[in-house]
């Protein structure tokens, strides 16, 4: 017999499993990192509307948004089925627009309050009666840069 | 004498572990909003409004039974890009004013030039916001149509259109020297094609 033969086992060793939880561990501090939390509890109906010919709103620092839309079914008996303006958590009216988005914008690191977009997440089925009266608002405060929020999609699903 | 303490059972930090991530993995939120970008005019009035000649305005309301007029007249949205693309790269101008990459008809009474072309977009107070979005991205997509094909007639080493390009120059990935080279070439398209789409303030007529 050869010295070098190796030792056959006659059943297969388990697995290591000892460092699975140092995998899992490194997977879900990676999640935790990446994880954005909705910082807004959303209190109005919000079905976008599509379009195809948009562009990136990255650099989520950079946005102030702006909800619009009815309310939804849990508050329509108190708010009323009129389309409502929401900031941050709470329903407001367009006169606050102005102020509220001064008041992001100073919470803002100074090199991008210059550069700030203000994002409008509004409802499709919102009339523009509300949005003309938020854009006023806007260039009141000399937010001049705004995005209108969309899904991904063609202009025949807005029918 | 302290007696030996009895070792942790460490088998269900797997189990814990993978509940917190699968916690983390639900609520992750990693996608990016996009949207219609719009710059809203300054605040302060114009003392002294030019006088812009009405062929080089391509009227476009949306009325309160979110029906779409065109020139004053009815139009159906899958037709409003056609119309726009028409009206912008009409080149109806002589001598100085003439448009020489322009493609269209070269109608005396339509647009003089790309650069003199103005859209202007009024809405109702009642028009619904999802069509008024519709309006503006067909209006959009004819601006990013005509790009597009003088990008690629200029550019055709880039091997992409004016909307890719843009894309990629917006990509933080994207090196700076690319970055620089793009804007150049982005800026002689935005210039050749500028983007005057005024939105007057709705009408409320009831």
């Amino acid at each position: 017999m050869s010295k070098f033969k190796k030792k056959k086992n006659d059943e297969q060793a388990a697995i290591n499993t000892a460092s699975l939880p140092d995998i899992v561990f490194m997977l879900l501090f990676f999640f935790m990192v990446a994880t954005v939390m909705r910082d807004n509890t959303l209190m109005v109906e919000n079905k976008l509307p599509a379009a195809d010919q948009i562009q990136k709103l990255d650099k989520k620092d950079r946005v102030i948004y702006i909800y619009a839309g009815k309310p939804s079914a849990r508050y329509e008996s108190k708010y009323g089925d009129q389309a409502r303006i929401q900031l941050n958590d709470k329903f407001s009216v367009v006169s606050d627009v102005g102020a509220y988005v001064l008041a992001e914008r100073a919470t803002k690191r100074e090199e991008l309050q210059n550069v700030l977009t203000t994002a409008l997440k509004v409802d499709g089925e919102t009339n523009m009666g509300v949005i003309s009266d938020i854009k006023q608002e806007l260039r009141k405060v000399n937010a001049l840069k705004i995005n209108y929020t969309t899904r991904v999609g063609d202009y025949t699903q807005n029918r | 004498m302290a007696r030996k303490s009895p070792e942790v059972n460490a088998g269900s930090m797997a189990d814990i572990a993978f509940l917190l991530l699968i916690f983390f993995l639900v609520t992750t939120t990693i996608e990016t909003d996009s949207g219609i970008n719009r710059k809203l005019p300054p605040m302060e009035d114009v003392v002294d409004p030019p006088v812009i000649k009405q062929r080089n305005i391509f009227t476009v309301v949306v009325n309160k039974n979110n029906m779409i007029l065109v020139e004053e007249k009815l139009m159906d949205l899958s037709d409003v890009r056609k119309a726009a693309v028409k009206f912008l790269d009409n080149g109806g101008g002589l001598g100085e004013e003439a448009c020489n990459y322009c493609k269209g008809e070269r109608n005396r009474s339509s647009s003089d030039n790309p650069d003199k072309a103005i859209i202007s977009l009024k809405n109702d107070r009642e028009t619904d916001y999802k069509v008024y979005i519709s309006v503006q991205n067909e209006l959009v997509a004819a601006y990013n149509e005509l790009r597009n094909r003088e990008f690629i007639a200029l550019y055709p080493n880039e091997r992409m259109s004016f909307v890719e390009a843009d894309k990629k120059y917006s990509d933080p990935r994207t090196s700076v020297k690319v970055k620089a080279a793009l804007k150049l070439k982005l800026s002689v398209l935005k210039k050749m094609y500028p983007q005057k789409l005024s939105e007057a303030e709705p009408t409320k007529n009831n």
